[in-house]
């Protein structure tokens, strides 16, 4: 017995009472009735994932998954490129572009949603510019259309793609793609052949690490899709906040959290079979 | 040469994306107008009163006290576990960090209801301290993750080394140990400190009613418009964090260039 393993007890007992413990009543909740005022029964029930079945709520489901998946689609084709050219870059530029990527992390993520809410308005900046330029006759309606909650979130999680590909892209073993290029194929084919499936680790963890942010999300849906996009997110709040059905939330829930485990376990599987390093 | 002026322009619109809001939002906050949108004139009127407005000012000491004390509680936490879980055997660190993975990939909202189902099933009053208790939950997992790979690459035998030369293990731990694990420790704890000051959802969830951080205050405004005041605000502190990044990234290339020179 090492001594210093006593040092993890904290941690352990605090994993335990504030993760683990509240991850299981979300469960218990999500299995139980509810009393008129909210309260649980301690009854067995699967009323509350037989209600997420019904077509307006399966509907909210499809929303949610298509614009995640667009959202996360779009990152990739915006991102890797990115991803591409600041592992291009001098060494000395590279930690600078990178560093231009993470600072707006540091500014308040709700602020620069409602930037975008300035931006789309019908009397907003773009609106204006568009029509000043003569592109437009009347103003364009954009915010709180499913397309300003898609753009909202490539947005805020484009870095979250850039990242784990540059990290992946800028360990490639040069002498690789020299190797390549000895043997006689030409950049194109190196990319597509070489390049791409060593970073597809990163691409994985990109994806993983876009489409759980956009599939929870219930602020940018709130903000830029302005009520008429409703997400599991907003579903979620909506049941823990006004609705106060929380067994309902709770099955919502467990349903996201399978959706996004199922996902991941792809994901690692098939990063980790292409490139070796795990996906964290 | 054409493809090197394509890679540089495809990178300005990217980068042109992802500042615009931020521009927006600091022209803003010198912007004569009560609800932002069209350019009014210029003023510095927001700046003064943003510290007389005690609403804001309350909420920016509540987000300040939740994170200081949130990133202080899980850098020890986090730091110690960390010694605990690179000493383990192979099948103990699994469990650890499969434990400290949770959440991290659990997303934020599931967090905050599982936080508030639990809070209320214990009948704990919603504030200040199921704030902080929210907040260092997410926090420890990254300071965790932040020591660990300083620790693992620390050569184990200094350690031993300072013991055979008589240090009791605490005097080993903090003249050895210590100094050498330092930079993962700050690393990690200004990371917790970040992920607290911006964080929304969790705290979304977990707050009572009078306790706000700026996020939650800012979520409430939304909806009616924002007072150019918190534009004014979070222009203050976006050039305070880039100030600090860049203190950041002049000290390191300092100490490399430093290094290479030995």
């Amino acid at each position: 017995m090492n001594k210093k393993n006593i040092l993890a007890v904290p941690y352990v007992l605090w994993a335990i009472l504030f993760t683990i413990v509240p991850l299981f009543i979300v469960l218990l909740y999500s299995f139980t009735k509810r009393d008129s005022f909210g309260g649980m029964i301690f009854s067995f029930t699967f009323d509350n994932y037989k209600m997420f079945f019904e077509p307006i709520y399966l509907n909210v489901l499809w929303r949610s998954l298509r614009l995640s998946l667009y959202s996360t689609i779009a990152c990739f084709v915006i991102g890797y490129p990115m991803a591409y050219i600041i592992s291009k870059s001098d060494i000395k530029k590279q930690s600078l572009m990178i560093m231009l990527f993470v600072l707006p992390l540091w500014t308040n993520f709700l602020l620069r949603t409602y930037a975008w809410m300035v931006v789309l308005r019908e009397q907003g900046a773009l609106n204006e510019i568009l029509l000043f330029l003569g592109i437009i006759d009347e103003p364009l309606q954009m915010l709180y259309t499913n397309g300003a909650v898609i753009m909202g979130m490539v947005y805020n999680f484009l870095p979250f793609m850039v990242l784990p590909i540059y990290s992946v892209l800028s360990k490639i073993d040069k002498s690789l793609l020299e190797a390549a290029q000895d043997l006689g194929a030409n950049s194109f084919s190196t990319f597509i052949k070489v390049i791409f499936p060593l970073s597809f680790p990163g691409v994985a963890s990109g994806i993983l690490m876009v489409f759980m942010p956009a599939i929870s999300t219930f602020v940018i849906s709130d903000l830029l899709g302005g009520g008429q996009t409703i997400l599991l997110g907003n579903l979620i709040q909506n049941q823990f906040m006004m609705a106060r059905n929380w067994q309902f939330g709770s099955a919502i829930s467990m349903i996201m959290m399978v959706m996004i485990v199922i996902s991941m376990g792809y994901l690692t599987k098939h990063s980790s079979k292409e490139g070796g390093t795990g996906l964290w | 040469m054409v493809k090197k002026y394509l890679s540089r322009f495809y990178a300005f619109l990217v980068y042109l994306f992802l500042y615009m809001p931020i521009f927006l939002l600091i022209l803003f906050s010198f912007n004569d107008s009560r609800y932002g949108g069209r350019w009014q004139g210029f003023t510095f009127k927001w700046y003064t009163e943003l510290f007389s407005d005690g609403s804001i000012m309350e909420s920016l000491y509540t987000t300040i006290i939740v994170a200081v004390v949130a990133s202080i509680v899980s850098t020890i936490i986090g730091t110690v576990s960390a010694i605990a879980i690179n000493n383990m055997t192979p099948k103990k660190k699994a469990i650890l960090t499969n434990l400290s993975y949770i959440p991290m990939v659990n997303p934020d909202i599931v967090i905050g209801i599982s936080l508030l189902s639990f809070f209320s099933i214990l009948n704990f009053k919603l504030g200040y301290v199921t704030l902080i208790l929210a907040h260092i939950t997410f926090n420890i997992p990254y300071v965790i993750f932040a020591v660990l790979p300083k620790l693992q690459q620390l050569n184990p035998n200094i350690e031993e080394a300072a013991l055979d030369l008589g240090a009791t293990p605490l005097q080993a731990f903090f003249k050895v140990i210590l100094p050498e694990i330092m930079p993962g420790i700050v690393t990690g704890s200004l990371l917790a400190f970040t992920l607290s000051l911006d964080d929304f959802i969790v705290s979304f969830f977990t707050t009572g009613s009078g306790v706000s951080t700026l996020s939650i205050k800012v979520y409430s405004m939304t909806k009616r418009g924002i007072s150019p005041k918190i534009n004014a605000l979070s222009s203050l502190m976006f050039i305070a964090v880039l100030a600090l990044m860049l203190i950041l990234q002049l000290r390191d290339t300092k100490n490399n260039s430093q290094n290479n020179n030995v």
